[in-house]
């Protein structure tokens, strides 16, 4: 019996060794993606390179204002129409979990979810630029306003759901009618996920190359008309990764170091105020 | 001479074809405790939540027949006019986790966006968590979330934003289920104090409970009211068979 126990308790051990282990393994990726593109890129950056237009081939220097300002656009825009859609969705969807119409909405969510970011640029391709005639701003916010939603309205209706009864007929029985209790009660106590579930819809986004590619597609120049083409970091780093001039590889480094940091300290805030404004149930 | 507040006039509940309160007729005075009581399922808690018109907002729930509150049917009246009028405290300690104890007590007035200056707020809440024996506890630390406080103090932070509405009918659902013993003798200290600005009725599992702090006690069985009378004689002489079968815990 104590021989018995012993192996036991080697297997035990083992098996705790190969959980840390894997554990362990899943950070490496990110860390290594992380040292190689600060190796890469963060050298490109400083003043110049974040208040220029990227330079014509052959000229030295040159930056990525046009792609910041035109990605900071078109996520701005496509927050503004994602958020209250979805989180009005989201409520819906988590007030009323067992009728039809949140049965079938619900399944849609979860299919856009899948969707291909290409195939939402090439709807809204269909939708938006072809009518207008040319490639805006405007179009490429609606694609990642689309693939914004699924995140949104899950989030929301997850983070609701997870409120207890009690405290809805708390608001109820003190006459309080019934959209106020959502909008000073319900949502004022699910904030803290709602808001995460925002940050990271926009994490996601910001990075989103393929739905941009028919919509805003790209400008050399900076441009703040929503109804022209505009750059954004995604389509400058494709643009520029895949030509043939060691310039403008540099530029894409740099732009793929901003991205990252962009979405590492995203992340941070997000956790940081998650944490702050967590509701004590 | 007493007064009637509440009367209910051959109401019945319903959960979908779920017949749960059948015909009661009840009649409940000004300034009186009531204790409702009976088995698990009896219909009991349905009944309260039929007077502030809560139950109706259970899918599939429905009702029939009138509540008066103060001769007037409040099924002809607004339900949220209704729920203004008449204070709830819940089984488990349900404080807004978003607001300080301060803003909880007030709650009634802020979530319904009822201006009041902030000379008014201090008097309610200064008052209303008096009413609940709480004030001496809390008064230093009103601007902390209520859901620091403890069970007891959480369920009398509920009372005090009851009080805060000035009903003059507070509903009790089970209030002291989810206590301690002595969080529980706090919150039946408090139901005596009440007794002289308000009326209280209060839904119990807890026969001791019945006998100890109530007026008056209905008895409710299989969703009928089989008898309303004393506490005193419910408890040592009373009339209906099943009530006696209750009491002497010939069933639960």
């Amino acid at each position: 019996m104590e021989a018995r126990i012993g192996i036991r308790n080697t297997k035990s051990v083992i098996f705790k060794g190969i959980i840390v282990f894997f554990a362990f393994l899943i950070t490496l990726p990110l860390i290594i993606i992380l040292l190689y593109i600060i190796k890469q890129g963060a050298g490109q950056v400083n003043w110049h390179f974040l208040t220029n237009v990227p330079a014509p081939v052959g000229e030295a220097g040159g930056g990525i204002s046009n792609a910041l300002l035109g990605s900071f656009i078109m996520v701005l825009i496509a927050s503004v129409i994602a958020i209250p859609v979805g989180m009005m969705a989201g409520i819906y969807l988590s007030e009323n979990p067992k009728t039809k119409l949140a049965y079938y909405s619900g399944l849609c969510v979860d299919i856009l979810q899948g969707v291909p970011s290409i195939v939402v640029g090439i709807v809204v391709y269909f939708w938006i630029v072809k009518p207008l005639g040319t490639f805006s701003a405007l179009s490429g916010s609606v694609a990642l306003s689309i693939m914004m939603l699924p995140i949104v309205i899950r989030s929301t209706e997850q983070t609701l759901r997870l409120l207890p009864a009690s405290l809805k007929e708390a608001a109820l029985s003190l006459g309080v009618p019934y959209h106020r209790v959502i909008l000073k009660v319900i949502v004022p106590c699910g904030f803290a996920g709602i808001l995460s579930g925002i940050m990271l819809s926009i994490a996601r986004i910001i990075g989103e190359t393929a739905p941009l590619l028919f919509t805003a597609f790209g400008n050399p120049y900076l441009s703040t008309s929503v109804t022209k083409p505009m750059e954004s970091l995604p389509h400058l780093i494709f643009t520029y990764a895949t030509s043939p001039y060691d310039d403008w590889h540099n530029l894409a480094w740099g732009a793929s170091f901003i991205l990252l940091m962009f979405v590492l300290v995203l992340n941070i805030i997000t956790k940081l105020l998650t944490r702050k404004w967590k509701v004590q149930l | 001479m007493e007064s009637t507040i509440v009367k209910a006039e051959n109401y019945n509940s319903y959960f979908g074809d779920n017949h749960v309160v059948k015909d009661v007729n009840i009649s409940i005075n000004k300034n009186e405790v009531i204790a409702v009581m009976g088995p698990s399922g009896c219909g009991k808690t349905t009944f309260l939540r039929g007077i502030n018109r809560m139950h109706e907002l259970i899918p599939n729930a429905t009702s029939k027949g009138k509540i008066l509150l103060d001769g007037e049917n409040v099924y002809d009246m607004n339900a949220i006019y209704v729920r203004s009028k008449i204070g709830m405290v819940f089984q488990r300690p349900n404080p807004f986790p978003n607001l300080s104890i301060y803003e909880n007590v007030v709650a009634g007035y802020l979530l319904n966006g009822l201006k009041i200056s902030k000379a008014d707020k201090d008097v309610i809440v200064e008052k209303s968590l008096t009413s609940a024996a709480l004030w001496k506890e809390v008064k230093d630390s009103l601007h902390k979330k209520g859901t620091f406080l403890s069970g007891g103090q959480q369920q009398r932070l509920c009372i005090a934003r009851a009080i805060a509405m000035q009903p003059e009918l507070i509903l009790f659902d089970e209030p002291t289920s989810a206590l301690d013993p002595i969080s529980t003798s706090s919150v039946e200290a408090l139901f005596h104090e009440l007794k002289t600005n308000y009326t209280l009725i209060i839904v119990t599992h807890n026969m001791q409970q019945a006998a100890r702090v109530s007026d008056r006690t209905a008895f409710f069985y299989m969703g009928e009211l089989v008898e309303f009378d004393d506490t005193k004689k419910m408890f040592t002489n009373p009339a209906d068979q099943r009530t006696q079968n209750y009491i002497t815990g010939r069933f639960s």
